[in-house]
């Protein structure tokens, strides 16, 4: 090195700036404070504080007659949202949600394990692509585009002709409730479209736990006489499951609150999204609303804490 | 006697890489045996050979007679420690050594009692409960030990296992080992880049080159007799002696080693060889100081007792030492 220094110290750098890179290298505490400061107060206040406001309206009622919300205390909108009617689209969209988040977790597994053991230098570029490009596109267009694959015209009721299977889609589309005129009338259209746009949620964080867990386990596994089978279920789920629940927490509360795909694919009856939108809007009904919106809040505590209580993230 | 691990010109060749190359060798039943190179030397793929974890390109392998090539590693009656020890994080020590057993569907309380005796065995009774992240690197390595003795296996496979400890502790674990193999009688197949850890623990030593035996005997034969220059230097810091330097004391061979505790300073007996030479570099290392001798271009180490006087740098000196520990060699 030519540079030579003239002093063991060098002299304190001029301006504002410099004093400050002094004053906040002495006082780290400073700079933690500045840098998050402001997310917390957006995330404490506009979005945590409105969020806990619409919950508090929950505990209000319409007044049937005016149609005025009426700021007393009361559990009636909550008897409201147990009606029978309402009960019902909680169970629907909860029954959607956990089908949903188990068919993606199973399709998901082998995609994840594929590219965190695997896939290495272009492959992994293109698996990223491959799972990431569907989200670049536009999410209106992707399920009208659905609604034609699925449709009696479409390729899926095409490709099952030319199979000579249509006497399966047939006796599928017969059943009772997941069938329907066609699949893109039937729950079972919202199904697959749900799983279709939700997948990259799930194959991620499953991708990240499986890159996580060190290939000599699984060898320690088989070494000491753990079949395929046998390390799968005892060495890789359980490291994996933390990723599968995180996977899992976005397809559950992601079709939970959707309400697009079901207004779009599926029968006329409502989810949980399109009761909220339902209420909040042409009904006028922001308790009954808010009170629907407690709904994923509740199921996703009680989820997780059932989660934990298995173990979920005890290999964290 | 059939050999608890034999190699028939085994292969394992990775594209154009020939990580093992046509190696033979016969690991016999109840021995220490211990492969010794440095890294990409093939020694760990012939352990990943012996445990299933690769299969050879060709050749044939066979483990206490019976063949092994295309024989999954959990049909192997051969168990692993891992060289960073392959403990499971979310299973406890007891779950984690009794994981063999428990695969193999042997009951809760039987395999519960046998990775309880295993864990005294290693001298970590009471560990049970606990979970690896909470233990020491030491600690880590006695459990890897025990998880794999637990299933009784027909040979035990050690990947570099002391690599990782901090030198006493290494020490201790190298008798601990030997001590453990003698009172179990298995068979046990180390892999190690540590020439010292070899010769002290070996009943034999397999020495590894770009993926080929150079030299298989006892640590004795190894140390004083290398047949190559590369063991010759791998195996202590042997002095090579060229063709000229042979010539010179009236040997004929392409090459020879002389180790450095063999040469003394000073004048020769009438029946010792002596070559005279320059000090060049001393250093203090202990038990020995190590002295550099130019001998006319050849450069010789001499390993110079502590308590005899170093001469000083510059300083002209006679070197002698015995025909029987020259060793002539192949020059290459």
């Amino acid at each position: 090195m030519t540079f030579t220094a003239e002093t063991s110290i060098l002299p304190k750098r001029a301006g504002l700036l410099g004093r400050l890179s002094d004053f906040l290298w002495k006082h780290p505490s400073v700079l933690l404070a500045i840098l998050l400061g402001p997310p917390l107060l957006w995330l404490g206040i506009i979005y945590v504080g409105s969020l806990l406001a619409l919950l508090l309206q929950s505990f209000f009622a319409i007044d049937d007659f005016s149609g005025l919300i009426n700021y007393e205390f009361t559990f009636a909108t909550y008897r409201q949202l147990l009606s029978d009617a309402n009960f019902d689209i909680i169970v629907r969209t909860v029954t959607m949600a956990a089908v949903v988040t188990l068919f993606s977790a199973i399709i998901a597994f082998p995609i994840a394990y594929y590219a965190a053991r695997y896939a290495k230098g272009k492959w992994k570029a293109i698996f990223y692509l491959g799972i990431m490009l569907p989200l670049w596109s536009s999410y209106l267009v992707k399920i009208y585009a659905w609604k034609l694959i699925l449709s009696k015209e479409g390729i899926f009721t095409w490709v099952f002709e030319k199979l000579h299977l249509i006497w399966l889609l047939d006796a599928w589309l017969a059943l009772p409730v997941i069938g329907g005129n066609s699949l893109s009338v039937s729950y079972t259209g919202t199904f697959i479209v749900f799983v279709y746009v939700w997948m990259p949620f799930m194959i991620l964080p499953i991708q990240a736990a499986l890159e996580r867990v060190p290939g000599n386990l699984i060898e320690a596994s088989s070494d000491l006489g753990g079949t395929p089978a046998q390390t799968f279920r005892h060495v890789l789920f359980p490291l994996a499951l933390p990723g599968i629940v995180a996977g899992s927490i976005f397809t559950f509360s992601l079709t939970l609150g959707d309400y697009i795909i079901p207004q779009i694919i599926g029968s006329s009856r409502l989810f949980i999204g399109q009761a909220v939108y339902a209420q909040q809007g042409t009904a006028g009904n922001i308790p009954l609303a808010a009170a629907f919106t407690v709904v994923p809040i509740v199921i996703m505590g009680v989820y997780l804490w059932a989660a934990k209580r298995m173990g979920a993230f005890d290999a964290l | 006697m059939t050999a608890a691990v034999l190699f028939e010109n085994v292969s394992r060749h990775f594209g154009a890489v020939k990580a093992v190359d046509a190696v033979d060798l016969a690991v016999t039943e109840g021995e220490f045996f211990a492969m010794l190179g440095p890294s990409g030397s093939g020694k760990t793929t012939c352990l990943r050979l012996m445990a299933g974890f690769e299969q050879p390109t060709g050749g044939h392998i066979e483990i206490f007679g019976e063949t092994a090539e295309g024989v999954p590693p959990y049909r192997r009656s051969v168990n692993t420690v891992f060289q960073d020890y392959a403990l499971f994080p979310h299973l406890s020590i007891l779950d984690n050594v009794a994981y063999g057993l428990m695969v193999k569907g042997v009951g809760r309380e039987e395999r519960r009692k046998a990775a309880e005796d295993a864990l005294s065995m290693v001298k970590l009774p009471g560990y049970g409960q606990r979970r690896p992240g909470q233990l020491s690197g030491g600690q880590r390595q006695r459990v890897a030990l025990a998880r794999a003795l637990v299933n009784k296996p027909k040979v035990l496979l050690l990947d570099e296992p002391l690599g990782a400890l901090d030198l006493k502790l290494r020490e201790q674990m190298q008798e601990e080992l030997k001590t453990l193999q003698k009172s179990l009688g298995i068979t046990f197949v180390f892999v190690t880049h540590d020439q010292g850890e070899a010769l002290s623990m070996a009943d034999r030593i397999a020495v590894f080159n770009d993926g080929k035996i150079q030299q298989l005997g006892t640590p004795e034969d190894i140390y004083k007799r290398p047949q190559t220059r590369f063991v010759a230097d791998f195996v202590g810091s042997s002095n090579v002696l060229s063709s000229a330097t042979c010539a010179q004391l009236g040997i004929t061979a392409g090459a020879a080693s002389l180790r450095p505790e063999a040469v003394t300073i000073g004048a020769a007996g009438a029946d010792r060889m002596s070559l005279s030479g320059t000090v060049i570099a001393r250093s203090f290392l202990g038990a020995v100081n190590r002295v550099s001798v130019d001998c006319a271009g050849e450069k010789i180490i001499v390993a110079n007792p502590a308590s005899l006087a170093v001469p000083e740098i510059g300083a002209t000196v006679t070197l002698s030492f015995e025909r029987g520990d020259v060793h002539a060699m192949e020059a290459a």
